[in-house]
């Protein structure tokens, strides 16, 4: 059987797709599955630095898909899991050196033998954006809780909506104190402005730039609070009910006993 | 205890401020991707004013503008003629109310009577881009 595609997007640049997808990537493999990530930021590559990988990198995405080798050869594995490996991006192409078709058959290819083919997908919603949902069955959607954020995530989700690919949301770099005092928006109000539904609530933390700084991936680090978020998040994509613990407080209600939740 | 009780009665936050916001750029962004919706919207308002003034469909004009805490829709609908009440007993009539014949001379102002449907939109609960069937050409049947 095939494993599922899934693309990482957001509409806006800097969001945490990267971040997202190598520690979602890393969580899944540590469970055991078979993880593939595919940077699709043609361009602008940065999934394989993110995860410490970028010395080992010899084939790119784009050379498989001009078949000037093959996929295997292209995939680097990251040594410290069982089976979890990157497809790089071209660092020195343009964005149009591969088509919808060849990125989606590439995808395919690589969800035979994977169980999860997480696919990295650039800012913006042309070329880039269309390239990697191209080959995507389903997506999770990556926003902040703020107001730009939310626009492009919307934009996204309508594009999405209209390939008929299921979404869910992970709402990135929540300041629950800020939450708690009225001046960010509750992960609550993010769901209802865009009528997605929630997959996991990542906080703002420096663990993610002290770890990205070393090429780490988080669930790696036993000592790190974010840790088990991500590893929430992996179990409920694999289907498993994980109940948000109350971190956004909402409303009168939560604003008067203000309850500090993650998840 | 005087933190909170002032923040429950005081001026917005900026959370909410960004809520309010956010619900009516993505309304105005949703109008503005789906053209078709404004068309369909247009035939039905104007199949519907039809039943009871003559309308100069051409002439129809629908805007959205922005006001404090709402979208509003402005409607100019022209009407080229009124029938005249039939009847004094306020009884519903039922037939369609095509006027029988042009309108005479006298009445040959017509699109200075624009008068507007102003609606406030409610913020919707669960829109979502349920695909509208392609816009068929506003025909009256
Ligand atoms: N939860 C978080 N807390 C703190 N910093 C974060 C968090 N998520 C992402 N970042 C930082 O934000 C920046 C952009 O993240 P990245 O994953 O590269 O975004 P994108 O791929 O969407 O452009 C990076 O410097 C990253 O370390
Ligand atoms: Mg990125």
């Amino acid at each position: 059987m095939s494993g599922r595609r899934i693309v990482i997007t957001s509409g806006k640049g800097g969001v945490g797709k990267t971040t997202t997808t190598a520690n979602l990537g890393a969580a899944l493999a540590k469970r055991g599955a078979r993880v593939i990530l595919v940077d699709a930021d043609i361009g602008l590559r940065n999934l394989d630095l993110v995860l410490g990988l970028e010395k080992r990198i010899v084939f790119d995405v784009v050379e498989v898909a001009e078949g000037r080798c093959q996929l295997r050869q292209a995939l680097i594995k990251d040594k410290r899991f069982e089976s979890l490996s990157i497809l790089p991006a071209a660092q020195t192409r343009d964005k149009d050196a591969i088509t919808e078709q060849q990125f989606a058959a590439i995808v395919e290819q690589a969800a035979e033998q994977a169980d999860y083919v997480l696919i990295d997908c650039p800012a913006g919603i042309e070329a880039g954006f269309r390239n990697a949902i191209a080959g995507a069955s389903e997506a999770i959607v990556v926003t902040t809780p703020e107001v730009s954020a939310i626009r492009d995530a919307d934009r996204v989700v309508g594009k999405l909506n209209d390939k008929k690919i299921p979404i869910r949301l992970i709402v990135n770099r929540l300041r629950p104190a800020m939450v708690k005092s009225g001046d960010m928006l509750s992960v609550d109000d993010v769901c209802e402005i865009l009528s997605v539904e929630l997959l996991g609530i990542v906080p703002d933390d420096e663990e993610i730039i002290d770890t990205t700084n070393r090429g780490e991936p988080i669930v790696l680090d036993e000592s790190a609070k974010l840790r088990t978020i991500y590893e929430k998040i992996a179990r409920r994509m694999e289907g498993e009910v994980v109940p948000f613990t109350n971190f956004d407080s909402q409303g009168l209600f939560g604003r008067l006993f203000g309850a500090l939740k993650a998840g | 205890m005087i933190e909170w009780l002032k923040r429950m009665l005081g001026p917005q936050t900026s959370s909410s401020t960004a809520k309010e916001r956010l619900r009516l750029v993505l309304m105005t962004d949703h109008l503005a991707l789906a053209p078709e919706i404004i068309e369909n919207m247009k035939r039905d308002l104007v199949d519907v004013i039809s039943r009871y003034v003559e309308v100069d469909r051409e002439k129809v004009e629908i805007d959205f503008e922005r006001e404090d805490r709402a979208l509003a829709m402005m409607a100019s609908i022209p009407i080229i003629a009124v029938n005249r009440p039939t009847g004094g007993g306020g009884s519903h009539d039922e037939k369609p109310a095509k006027p029988e014949a042009a309108p005479p001379a006298a009445s040959a102002t017509p699109s200075t009577a624009s008068p507007s449907v102003n609606a406030a939109t409610e913020p919707p609960k669960r829109r979502r881009r349920k695909k509208q069937p392609s816009s068929k050409p506003a025909t009256a049947h």
